[in-house]
C-alpha cells in the first residue's frame, strides 16, 4: 500500500530492535560469561564484554566435562542428545505416517477406535503421568538405555493428524490410477505417497528434532548412568553446582553448546520450521 | 470418519500399520494413566507391603490441603501472567514486522529461534541474569534501589520464572500472529484506508478482530504450555521455592511422587492434571471446528 | 481386445441405496460405448465397477470371457483415463507412462519402445522428461491418454476425460480420441454428461437414469426415436417439447388418428415445429412470443401457446425477428409427433387401428 509515514516506520523499527534486543540479550550475556576465566565471577557483576578464555572453556567442557559436579564430557552428552533427537524424529514420523496411511486408505473394524486411542495421547503429556510411566519403563528394564529414552516418546497424535490431513488432500484418483497401474498398498505408499509427503516430512522433522532435543524431565528420570546423559538434562547438574562455587564460565559454555544445535536448525531451515510449526498445530 | 472413495481391500495390513503406534500408546500412555487413576484411589502403607482402597480420600485430602490449593492458585497466576505477557509482546512484534516488506524477514529470523531453546536452558539464562550476587539485572535493580533475591522472595521467584517462560514463548506466538496477519486480505486494509482509517485504527478495527481465531487458539496453547511444559524452567531455577512460592502443579506431582514418595497423593494430582488437559484439548478442538467456518 | 458383458449387475451402497439396478449390457469387441445421463444416474459407478474400483453387489461383469468380479483393477487388464488425469505429480511424463508397465514386469526394452510409440502417436515426445505441473491442460490430457495406451489393455475406460478442458480444446480432443480409438480398435467405455460428446463419439449410446438403462442404441436412433419421456427430454439441446395430451384435447386441437390409446404426453423436437400456419398436416396452436435467442445460424424462439401451461421452444433456421408479446402460431407437424404412455412414460407406437 502506498503510505508514507516516516514516524511510524521509525517507531516500527524501534519496537523491533528493542524486541530483538530483549530476545537476544540473555544469550549474549551467557556467551560473554562463557569467554571469561573463573576469577571474573568472584566479585561484582557478570561481565558485558568478551574475555579471553573462550577456547579454553569450551574445549575443557567438551573434552573433560566437569568432574566435581559429576558431569561427563560434553561431547558425549551432545552425541546422546543428537541420537535421542534423531531417533525420536525418525520414530515419530515412521509410526505416524503408517498409522495415518492405515486410517485414510483402509476400512476395517475398530478403525474409529484406533483413531481415538491415538488421539488420547494428546491428553496425556508425560509430565502428568510421570510416575506410573517411569514404573513401566523400569519394569521393562529400559532405564539407562536409548530405547528407554526414546521409545515412550515416539507415539504422536499431532504427526498422525498432520499426515492424515495431508493424505485427505491427495486426490482419490491418484490411488485409483496406481491400482489400475498394478500397484498394491505397499507399492503405492512407497512409490507415490511417500515421495509426495517429502515436504511435510521435512517440515515435521525440524519440529520433532527440536522436540527431541529439548526433552528434560524424561531423561532426568530415565538416566542415572552418566553414559546416557543428554546435554539438556546435564545442564541442570552443572548449574546447581555453579551456584555454590562460581564457575559460571564453564556452565555458560555448556548452556551455549546445549542451545546451539537446535537454534541453528531453526535459523537455517526457517522456511521448513515455520511450515512445520504452523501446520502441525492446526 | 473420512477415508478415500476407494480403499485397499487388505484385511490384516491396516492393523499391522497401526500396531507400532497403538502398542506404544497403550504401553506407555494408556496403561500408566490407568495406573495413576487406580493408585489415586489407594493408600500404600509406608513400607509398601499393603495397599488399601480408600475411595476419594486422596482427592478430598488434596482439596483440603492448603499446600495444594496454594499450588493451584500459583499455577493460575503463572499461567495468566505468562500468557498475557508473551502474547502481548508477540502481537506487538508481529504487527511491526507485518508493516515491513524486506527487512521483515531479517527480524523474523532474529525473533523465532528461542523456540528451539529448552525450557530448562531458558530458565538458567534468566536465572544467571537475576543471580543475587553477580546477575546483571540484579545489579541494575540495586542501582535503582530495588533489592532482588528470588531465593528469599516468593514474588521475585515468581517474576523470574514468568519472565523466563514468557521469553521462550514469544517466538511461537509471534509466528502464529504473523501468519494470521498475513492471511488478512490486503484489500480489507486498503478499503479501510480509503475509508479514512489510519494505521492504528485499522489494526484495532480490522486486523485484530480478524485475528480472534488465532488469538483464542494461542490462548489455549499458552495456558497448556505454561501448565505443563515449564517443568524445566522451575526445576532449573527455583525448584518450587522459596517456601513453595513457585511450586506449580506439574512440579508438585513430581516432587510429591519422586522426592516425597507419596504415591497416592501424587497419583490423585496426576488425575486432576489429566482432567485439565482433557478440558483444554476439548476446548481447542471445539474451537478448531469453528475456525474452519470463519 | 475383448468384449465386455454385464449381466444383472447391481450396486447397493451401505444404507440400502441402490445405485445400479439389475443392469444388462453387451459391449462388442472394438466398440466405443458412451454412457450418458444426468449426475447421480449411476454412469460413473458403473464404469468404476468395470474398472474394479467399486465392488459389485450382484451380477457378473465379464471382460473378454473372464468373469472379473473378484479381480483387482490391475488384473482386469483395463486402463482408465480420469477426469482430473491423476498423473503422478512427482514423476516425469516418461515415469508416468512407464509406471504401469514396470509394475507388470515388462522388459526394459519393450517399455522404452512402447513409451516412445505412445509419445509419437500422441505427439508428446517433446515433454517426456517434464513433470506434469509444467504441462498445459491439453498436454496433461494427452499424457493421461498415453498412460492408457502404452499398456495395450483389453479395454479403455474414460471417466469424463474432457470436462476439465476449455470448449475449443474439448472439441479438438474429442475428434482425436475418436480417431485414436478407431486406429487402435480397443473396446472402450466412455462416461460423460455432455450430450454433444455422447452423440459424436459413440458407436453405441447408453442413456442411463436412476441406476437403470433407459435406452441403448446408435446415437441418431436415440435422438430421432427416443423410447421414453426421460430420453426425449434429456437428449438434444434444448430437449424435446412435451405437451400433456389433455391440454391439447381441451383446446379442441385436431389430434391425428394414429395417436395410440393411453397416450399421456406427446413430444415434438424444437426443430420440427414450424412458425406460422402450415396446413392441414399440422396441429395449429396460436400463442404469444416470449423471447428470441439469436445464435446466428439459427434462432431459438420461446413462446407460450394459448391454453398450455408450458413454454414451447422452437428452433427456427436463420434469423427470426420478433418482439415479446407478438402473436405467433406454432404449427406442429403430425408426422413428427412422439407419443408416450400415460402410465409408464414409454414410447407408444402408432398402429393403424388405434383410436
Amino acid at each position: 500500500m502506498v503510505e508514507n509515514r516516516p514516524v511510524l516506520t521509525f517507531l516500527t523499527h524501534a519496537v523491533l530492535i528493542l524486541g530483538v534486543a530483549i530476545v537476544i540479550f540473555p544469550v549474549y550475556i551467557a556467551f560473554i560469561a562463557s569467554t571469561h576465566g573463573p576469577g571474573t565471577f568472584l566479585r561484582g557483576v557478570a561481565p558485558m564484554l568478551p574475555g579471553e578464555h573462550m577456547v579454553e572453556n569450551y574445549s575443557r567442557m567438551l573434552a573433560a566435562g566437569h568432574s566435581t559436579s559429576g558431569a561427563p564430557p560434553l561431547w558425549l552428552m551432545l552425541i546422546n542428545s543428537t541420537w535421542m533427537a534423531i531417533i525420536i524424529t525418525v520414530g515419530k514420523i515412521s509410526i505416524s505416517i503408517i498409522s495415518a496411511y492405515a486410517i485414510v486408505y483402509f476400512k476395517f473394524p475398530f478403525r474409529t477406535l484406533c483413531f481415538w486411542i491415538i488421539f488420547v495421547t494428546l491428553m496425556l503429556p508425560v509430565e502428568v503421568r510421570i510416575i506410573p510411566t517411569f514404573a513401566v519403563v523400569a519394569n521393562l528394564g529400559l532405564l539407562n538405555s536409548y530405547v528407554g529414552l526414546t521409545l515412550p516418546l515416539i507415539a504422536s497424535a499431532t504427526a498422525t493428524f498432520l499426515f492424515r490431513q495431508f493424505f485427505l488432500t491427495v486426490p482419490d484418483e491418484l490411488m485409483e490410477a496406481a491400482r489400475v497401474d498394478g500397484a498394491g498398498p505397499i507399492k503405492f505408499f512407497k512409490d507415490i505417497l511417500l515421495p509426495l509427503s517429502r515436504t511435510n516430512i521435512a517440515a515435521l522433522s525440524v519440529i520433532l528434532f527440536i522436540y527431541g532435543w529439548v526433552q528434560y524431565l524424561w531423561p532426568l528420570l530415565i538416566t542415572t548412568d552418566t553414559r546416557y546423559y543428554t546435554i539438556v538434562m546435564g545442564i541442570k547438574r552443572l548449574a546447581a553446582y555453579a551456584d555454590q562455587e562460581p564457575q559460571w564460565n564453564l556452565v555458560m559454555a555448556a548452556v551455549m553448546l546445549a542451545m546451539l544445535p537446535p537454534v541453528l536448525v531453526v535459523i537455517f531451515m526457517q522456511r521448513l520450521f515455520v511450515k512445520g510449526l504452523v501446520e502441525t498445530e492446526k | 470418519m473420512q477415508t478415500k472413495r476407494t480403499i485397499f481391500p487388505n484385511k490384516a495390513l491396516p492393523y499391522l500399520l497401526l500396531a507400532p503406534q497403538l502398542a506404544i500408546t497403550i504401553i506407555f500412555f494408556i496403561w500408566p494413566a490407568g495406573q495413576a487413576v487406580k493408585s489415586s484411589f489407594e493408600r500404600e502403607d509406608p513400607f509398601g507391603f499393603r495397599t488399601t482402597f480408600i475411595w476419594f480420600q486422596n482427592y478430598t485430602r488434596l482439596f483440603t490441603d492448603p499446600a495444594y490449593l496454594n499450588s493451584f492458585g500459583r499455577t493460575m497466576i503463572f499461567a495468566v501472567a505468562v500468557t498475557l505477557l508473551s502474547m502481548a509482546i508477540a502481537l506487538l512484534l508481529a504487527a511491526a514486522v507485518n508493516r515491513l516488506m524486506r527487512s521483515g524477514k531479517l527480524y523474523t529470523t532474529l525473533l523465532v529461534w528461542p523456540y528451539a531453546v529448552a525450557p530448562v536452558v531458558a530458565g538458567i539464562l534468566w536465572w544467571f541474569m537475576f543471580n543475587p550476587s553477580i546477575g546483571i539485572i540484579t545489579y541494575v535493580l540495586s542501582q535503582l534501589g530495588v533489592t532482588w533475591n528470588h531465593r528469599v522472595s516468593g514474588l521475585d521467584a515468581m517474576i523470574l520464572i514468568t519472565i523466563a517462560a514468557a521469553w521462550k514463548q514469544i517466538s511461537y506466538n509471534f509466528l502464529f500472529f504473523l501468519a494470521g496477519m498475513q492471511s488478512v486480505p490486503a484489500s480489507l486494509n486498503e478499503a479501510a484506508a480509503i475509508d479514512g482509517a489510519g494505521p492504528f485504527k485499522r489494526f484495532w478495527t480490522i486486523v485484530f478482530p480478524l485475528l480472534s481465531p488465532t488469538t483464542f487458539f494461542l490462548l489455549i496453547i499458552n495456558i497448556n504450555y505454561t501448565m505443563f511444559d515449564t517443568f524445566g524452567i522451575v526445576d532449573g531455577t527455583t525448584s518450587g521455592g522459596p517456601a513453595q512460592a513457585t511450586n506449580i502443579l506439574v512440579y508438585k506431582v513430581y516432587a510429591d511422587g519422586f522426592l516425597g514418595l507419596n504415591i497416592g497423593s501424587s497419583a490423585a494430582q496426576s488425575v486432576i492434571l489429566m482432567l485439565i488437559v482433557i478440558g483444554l484439548v476439548f476446548v481447542q478442538f471445539r474451537f478448531v471446528e469453528r475456525r474452519v467456518q470463519y | 481386445m475383448a468384449r465386455i458383458e454385464l449381466t444383472g449387475v447391481t450396486k447397493v451402497y451401505p444404507g440400502n441405496v441402490e445405485a445400479i439396478k439389475n443392469l444388462n449390457l453387451s459391449i462388442a469387441d472394438g466398440e466405443l460405448v458412451v454412457l450418458v445421463g444426468p449426475s447421480g444416474c449411476g454412469k460413473s459407478t458403473l464404469l468404476r465397477m468395470i474398472a474394479g474400483l467399486e465392488t459389485i453387489t450382484d451380477g457378473t461383469i465379464e471382460i473378454g470371457d473372464t468373469v472379473v468380479n473378484k479381480l483387482e483393477p490391475a488384473d482386469r487388464d483395463i486402463a482408465m483415463v480420469f477426469q482430473n488425469y491423476a498423473l503422478y505429480p512427482h514423476m516425469s511424463v516418461r515415469g508416468n507412462l512407464e509406471y504401469g508397465l514396470k509394475n507388470r514386469g515388462t522388459p526394459k526394452a519393450e517399455i522404452a519402445e512402447r513409451v516412445n510409440e505412445a509419445a509419437r502417436i500422441l505427439e508428446i515426445e517433446p515433454f517426456l522428461e517434464r513433470k506434469p505441473r509444467q504441462l498445459s491442460g491439453g498436454q496433461r490430457q494427452r499424457v493421461a491418454m498415453g498412460r492408457a495406451i502404452v499398456r495395450k489393455p483389453k479395454a479403455f475406460l474414460f471417466d469424463e476425460p474432457l470436462s476439465n478442458l476449455d470448449a475449443k480444446l474439448r472439441s479438438h480432443m474429442r475428434v482425436e480420441i475418436r480417431r485414436l480409438q478407431r486406429t487402435l480398435g480397443t473396446t472402450s467405455v466412455y462416461v460423460t454428461h455432455d450430450q454433444l460428446e455422447a452423440m459424436t463419439l459413440a458407436d453405441k449410446l447408453v442413456v442411463m437414469n436412476g441406476g437403470l438403462i433407459e435406452q441403448v442404441g446408435k446415437p441418431l436412433e436415440i435422438y430421432s426415436d427416443p423410447q421414453s419421456l426421460f430420453v426425449a427430454a434429456f437428449m438434444g439441446s434444448p430437449g424435446m417439447n412435451l405437451i400433456e395430451i389433455e391440454q391439447l384435447q381441451a383446446l379442441g386441437a385436431s389430434l391425428p388418428d394414429m395417436v395410440p390409446a393411453n397416450t399421456g404426453t406427446i413430444g415434438i423436437r424444437p426443430e420440427d415445429i414450424v412458425l406460422g400456419d402450415a396446413g392441414p398436416e399440422h396441429i395449429s396452436l396460436p400463442g404469444t412470443l416470449d423471447a428470441i435467442e439469436l445464435v446466428g445460424s439459427e434462432s431459438l424462439v420461446y413462446g407460450r401457446a394459448d391454453g398450455l401451461n408450458k413454454e414451447l421452444i422452437v428452433r427456427a433456421p436463420g434469423i427470426h425477428l420478433g418482439e415479446p408479446g407478438n402473436r405467433i402460431t406454432f404449427s406442429i407437424p403430425k408426422a413428427a409427433l412422439h407419443c408416450f404412455d400415460r402410465d409408464t412414460g414409454r414410447k407408444r407406437v402408432a398402429t393403424a387401428n388405434a383410436a
